[in-house]
This record gives C-alpha cells, structure tokens and sequence, in this order.
C-alpha cells in the first residue's frame, strides 16, 4: 500500500487473499503451529502424557539433558551424519548430473550426457519413489550381518569374511549414513540436473570452444553456475541429518544400539515419550533439537550467501 | 496331563507378582483431547448407562445389545483365538451385541491417544514391546477394578466364583495401584527355559546339560557338529538373554538377588551372584557368532527349526509362535537353564514361571460390563480350552485341559513344572516398572554377550544404570516383598 490507506479496492483484494488463506492457515494453526507450540510449553512440565495433571518444573528437563550420556552421543552422532551425509550426496549427485548433461561432451553442436543418460535418471530417482520404511526393510535383506545378506553374500564370492554392518559399534553408523546416501543421491541428481538445465547452453559451447575440458567445464563453470541450487540441497539434506529416525529405528540393532553407536535425536525423543512416558523431558529433547536445527540453517545460509549470477 | 497349574501353591504364587506397576499415581482426571490443556471434568460413569439387571448368567447387569470394543495383542498368540472363540462365546451370550474387534502389534502407541481422548475400548490386551503403560494408567484411574469380576460366579459352575477356578496367585499377579487392587487379568500360564528339538537331541545322543560345565561339554559337541550351541536375536530380543542372566543368578543366589534388584537395594547388581552368572552365561556367549547381535528373534528362530542352533533361551509361546515354520520332525522341548556351582541355593529343576499376559477393562469404557463379562467368558472351560488349542499355551484356568492332547512342547513345559515342584524362580517385576533401566540392561546384555564387556563390568554398568533409576525423582519408586 503505497499511500497507506485502505482503499475499496484493495480491501477487496485483501479480502480475496484471506479468503483463499483462511482454510490452509487454520489446518497449519490447529494441527502444525499448536502443537509445536505445546510441545515448547510441554519442555517446562514434568507432564507424563496419559495424564492432564502435571506440574510446571523450569529448566530442569534442559539441566537433564546435559547429564544424559545417550543425548551427548546422539549430537554427536548428528554432527557426524550433518559432515558426511550432505557432503557425500551432494558430491556423488553432482558427479551424476554432471555426467547425465555434460558429460557426453558435444553432440550434434549441443551439450549432451553420457550414453544412456535418460535411462540412468529414471534408474537414479528409483530410491526417492520407496517410502524410507520400505528401504529400511529392503536393506535389512541387504546387510543382514550373517553369510545370508545379500551383500556379505556378494563378498563371500570374493573370499571375504560376512561384516558386520551394523553390529559393529565402529561401523554401525557410517552404515546407515551409506543407506542414507543411496536414498538422497536420486532426488539431487534431478534437482541439479533441473539446475544444469537452465544454464544456457551457449556458456558451455563457448568455454568448450576456448579448449575447456571437462574438469574445467565442471568446476569452473558448472558448479559456480548452479551453486544456488547446491545450497538449497545442502540446507535440505542439512534439515535430513537431523532426522533419520526411520533408517535408525529399523535398521539398527536395539533402536539405536549397539551400545549407543547409532542413536539420533528423535529416536531418543520418541523412547523417552513412549517408551519411559516422560513427555516433559522428550518434550525438551525436541525443543533442543528445534534450535540445533535452526542454528544450522542460518548458518549454512549465511556462510554460503554469495552473489547470484543472472543468465 | 499329569501336572495341571492347580499344584503350584498360593505363596509361590504369590511371590510371582506380575509385571504390573504398582503406582501411587496422581488422582483421577479426565483426559482431554488436547495435550496440555490440563481439564478437569468428572469422569463419566460407565455404569449408568448401560447397566440391565443382574443375575447369575449376567452378574455384571451387562445390556444385552450393547456393542463391545475389543483390542488384542497380534503377537506369538496372533489373535485368533479372541475371533474363533472367545468373541463367538460372549455373542453367544449376548446374541444381540456387535463386538468390534482389533488385533494389533502397538498397544501403547495406538491406544495411549484414545485414553488421552477418553474413546476408549472395553477390553485391552495389554501386551507386546510396545504395552500401555499399567501403572501409570491406574495412577489415572484409567482402569477398571477387577475384583467384581473374580467374586462373580464363574460361567461353568455358578456356585463356584470365579476366582476359584483359576491357579491361586493369578489375581495377585495383576496387582497395582495404592491401595493394591486387581487390575489385570494375567491369562496365560507362562514358563521359561532353553528351548531345544528333542528329536535331534536324540539323534545325536546329547542331553540338555545340567550344570555349566556340561553346558561347555556340550558346546563343543555341538560345534564340532557345525550346530551353533545356543543363540539369542541381539536386535531385538536381548531380554530372551538377560531372562537367562537373572533366572541363573536367582539359582545361584536364591529370590532374594531378583526382589533385590527389582527394589532397587544398594549394589544389588554387584552381587557376587550376578556377577558368577553373567561370567557364565559369556562363556556360552563365546559360542555364538557375533552375526545373531544383527539378526531379530524370528530369523534365529527359524535357524533353530532348520538344525543350526541347538538351544535357544525363550518362553512357552515358542512352540506356537514357530508353528508355521516348524518342519514335522522337528520336535519342542524345553529345560531348566543349567546350574552354576554345586553351591547353588536352587536345584537344577528350579524354573521361571509366571501368570502373563494381562487384560485390562478401561475405566471409561462404553461397555465396561460387556469387558467384565468378556473376562468371565475367556476364564469358562471352553474359551480356556480353546485357548491352548489354538495357542499351545496354559491358561490359569484350572482343569481346562482336560481331554486335550498336549504338543510335545506343552508337554515338555508340563513335565518341568512337575520337576520343579516348589522351586520357582520369581518374575523380575522391574522390567515393567523402570522401562529405562530395562532397556539399559538390554544394551549390557548385548555387550556382555557378544564379548565387549567383562561380567565385572556388566554388574558395574547396570549398578550405575540402577542408582541413576533410584536418584531420579521423576521416576515413581514401587517395592515388593514377595
């Protein structure tokens, strides 16, 4: 409103928004916004949850967690995965999309993938279509510790001992950050490949005309070209290193085991809600994951704000 | 069947008090729907309602068409024996009632909403990993006293009650609350051992050993035959073991090593008692290749039904719960877990048995008497009978088996309750009552018995784990003396 006053007419068209808003905000109000917003004042109360009395206790779920050996190691185990899952999706996804529209070198004049490259993408984006439970299961099949699994099954062939992917305390979570991995990669390869799209094709021509090869091609024109896109990949599966709940509650040994090696934030947030009913402090573990997940997507933002190329 | 439940005596019974928590909860509310909204409106009254007249086929006053909701744990029983037989027998008392049935996996997490709600159920079998938990339902007076039910005539004989038809101790086993009533109805007659295939055993000359020795003889016979002599599922199903753990260290140290630990009393873990058995049992654990810390209970299961393990630590469902994966030959039999030294305070013989398996009524329920009668039908001759044939598995209804063949593993279980006699090994009651000591202790058991940590370690690790349980003042404190 440039003057400041509610004309007729923009009334009318206020009123035309809120319209369309009203239903959408009363279901994100009642069903997103309320209970978040309980769950903070939850943090407070020494609440039992199967029962409505309960009393107001401060900080002491939060003076709690600082104690909590199984809390410590979960962070831990969210900064391990928020290093290495990101990363290793980004880059494999990245080399991917890179191949699938680049890689092919010149084409009839224009930029093309390497040869197949409609049938990799389709193939690629195959673990993004499984719901995370059904790659649970499927990789339990897979990395069943015994000469059984199909991978150590696939090793015997090789003279290789079963391993054992996730009873070892060592091995356990890098494990199931692989399975991660081989879940994100497909998404990020259409995402990027979508980024790749939109890069006009002459600025690829032109650098392969000047000689650029497909190193330079890549890194110094490709990624930098694309590099908003990488971001908002980065802070997504970031937000995904902070959950992992599903992989962790069916693939590990124990729910979060062995001895501790593997558990995440909400996993432990649901067994201390469902398993030990204590709501209040589960309720304080979640408030503290909130803002661990906060305090990395302003960070990831703010150190990776860079000028946006315009085409 | 030459030893039915009926020879146990009531003080054994009694000294097997069931799972469920005795909690001096905060008083009754009612639950709203909303998490944090803290109302107080009076509990609505079921009985007004839905009350008829009283008499000896309705001793409840249940109305006749009201409609009953029942949930039953689809676990090693499945649920089958609640649609083929008792359902069917309360319809055949109250033709005019719709019963809605519901047979699932997670009780807590699928029914801990509906009781926040106040849309409850009128029949819980409150079972599984995933159980409601009891002494915080009763803390909220969410559950039904059940003491009408075992003063009401029972539906075979009305001049006898209830409660004098079922195995002395079964009422005392779902005490809880303060003062202590009845909540829960423990139905099926549970025991357990080291599960073998006798037909094998035999085939191959072994016996089950007696002491820890021949548990080691045996192991090596048993490897050299390329049979893994005993195995557990780590992944899910550690508390199979640690039931071995305590079971031995009560035989070493007697009932008083478990009631120790399950009133959290200074350094019951560090006793010598506890420490000899876990000692023993990762002697054993060494046999075991570390891949069973990976794989779930019913994929070893199904190794021990195809001959790979030869001793597997569980309860008397098993023979049920593998019914279909059971080659013919295979044969259940069960054992007493062996002795440590001949300085034990219990026999061989001695054995973990225990009335489990509750069913609760919920308070607030629209049909509360059709929850009663539902009971009071499950513990007639009939539904108890049906019960063990569809299951494999005791009820404590006294006498129901009568003209039933038993299966080689009922039979087995049987004959181990002859043996034992008055040796019985008490249920540790902890396991309900401080579910994160529980799941501490199934985290040692994992490392105790894939070779991680020493027994000493495991007694010093757990102790923690217990004093951490008795210094927290958020966690309900509960003792027992039997």
């Amino acid at each position: 409103m440039r003057h400041g006053k509610l004309t007729p007419s923009a009334l009318r068209r206020y009123g035309f928004i809120v319209s369309f808003l009203l239903l959408p905000l009363a279901l994100y109000i009642v069903f997103f916004v309320s209970p978040n917003l309980q769950a903070i004042q939850l943090a407070f109360t020494n609440s039992r949850g199967i029962s409505p009395t309960f009393a107001y206790v401060g900080f002491d779920n939060f003076t709690r967690l600082f104690d909590d050996d199984v809390f410590w190691a979960a962070v831990r185990h969210h900064g391990v995965i928020l290093l290495a899952m990101p990363l290793l999706s980004l880059l494999i996804a990245l080399f991917f999309s890179f191949l699938l529209n680049l890689g092919g070198g010149q084409r009839n004049g224009r930029m093309a993938g390497v040869w197949g490259s409609g049938f990799y993408k389709v193939v690629f984006f195959f673990p993004q279509v499984l719901a995370v439970a059904i790659v649970g299961v499927l990789f339990q099949a897979i990395l069943r510790p015994d000469k059984d699994g199909i991978l150590n099954s696939a090793l015997a062939l090789i003279g290789v001992d079963p391993v054992g992917w996730l009873i070892d305390p060592d091995l356990a979570l890098w494990t199931i950050i692989g399975v991660a991995v081989w879940q994100a990669v497909g998404f990020y390869v259409v995402l990027f490949s979508a980024g790749m799209a939109s890069v006009p094709k002459e600025i690829f021509e032109a650098a392969a005309l000047d000689g650029a090869n497909r190193f330079t091609l890549f890194f110094r024109i490709t990624i930098p070209l694309i590099w908003n896109t990488v971001q908002v990949g980065w802070v997504y599966l970031g937000i995904a290193a902070f959950d992992c709940f599903a992989l962790v509650q069916v693939l590990s040994v124990d729910r979060g085991g062995p001895d501790n090696a593997t558990t995440v934030l909400p996993l432990e947030i649901w067994r201390q809600a469902f398993s030990y009913y204590r709501f209040g402090y589960s309720s304080a573990m979640g408030v503290a994951l909130v803002f661990l997940v906060l305090t990395f997507a302003a960070l990831t933002l703010r150190v990776t704000r860079r000028e946006r190329i315009e085409f | 069947m030459t030893n039915t439940p009926r020879e146990i005596t009531r003080r054994q019974m009694l000294r097997r008090v069931g799972l469920t928590a005795l909690v001096a909860g905060p008083a009754a509310g009612f639950l709203s729907s909303c998490a944090t909204s803290g109302g107080s409106e009076a509990a609505p009254t079921a009985a007004a309602s839905t009350a008829a007249a009283t008499s000896a086929s309705n001793p409840f006053g249940v109305k006749a068409d009201a409609p009953l909701e029942v949930v039953i744990f689809k676990g090693g029983y499945s649920d089958e024996y609640a649609t083929q037989s008792h359902e069917p027998l309360y319809k055949k008392a109250f033709p005019g009632a719709t019963i809605k049935h519901q047979g699932i996996q997670t009780i807590g997490q699928t029914l801990t909403p509906r009781f926040a709600s106040g849309d409850v159920p009128d029949v819980v079998n409150n079972s599984g990993t995933d159980a409601l938990d009891g002494g915080a339902l009763i803390g909220a007076g969410q559950l039904l006293d059940l003491t009408p039910l075992f003063e009401a005539p029972s539906v075979d004989d009305p001049a006898k009650k209830v409660k004098d038809i079922i195995v002395p101790g079964t009422i005392e086993s779902g005490l809880g609350g303060d003062p202590a009533k009845p909540y829960t109805l423990n139905y099926v007659y549970t025991a357990y051992g080291l599960w073998y295939d006798s037909a094998l055993f035999a085939k191959e000359g072994w016996t089950p050993p007696k002491t820890f020795d021949e548990f080691k003889t045996f192991a090596e016979a048993a490897k050299a035959k390329d049979v893994v002599p005993f195995a557990y599922a780590g992944k899910n199903a550690s508390y199979y073991a640690y039931w071995m753990i305590l079971i031995s260290a009560a035989k070493i140290g007697g009932n008083e090593i478990l009631l120790n630990i399950d009133n959290l009393a200074d350094n019951a873990w560090n006793n010598d008692a506890i420490k000899q058995s876990a000692a023993a049992w990762a002697e054993i654990g060494k046999f075991m290749d570390k891949s069973y810390e990976g794989l779930i209970h019913t994929e070893v299961q199904t190794q021990q039904n195809q001959g790979k393990i030869a001793m597997y630590p569980s309860g008397s469902w098993l023979e049920a719960e593998q019914a279909k994966d059971t080659p013919a030959e295979f044969k259940y039999a069960v054992a007493p877990t062996p002795s440590v030294s001949a300085a034990d305070k219990m026999p061989y013989e001695a054995v973990r048995a225990a009335a489990a398996e509750g069913f609760v009524v919920p308070a607030k329920g629209k049909n509360a008497q059709g929850g009663l009668e539902y009971l009071r039908q499950m513990l007639s001759k009939q539904g108890a009978k049906d019960f063990t044939e569809r299951t494999k598995s005791l009820t404590v209804v006294i006498g129901a088996t009568e003209g039933l063949t038993l299966s080689p593993g009922l039979q087995s279980v049987a004959d181990m309750q002859t043996a034992a006699g008055q040796n019985v090994v008490t249920f540790s009651t902890f396991e309900g009552w401080y579910k994160e000591l529980e799941t501490e202790l199934r985290k040692q058991t994992n490392a105790l018995m894939f070779g991680r940590i020493s027994a000493e370690e495991f007694a010093t690790k757990m102790q923690e784990a217990a004093d951490k349980t008795k210094n927290d003042s958020s966690i309900t404190k509960q003792t027992r003396n039997v």
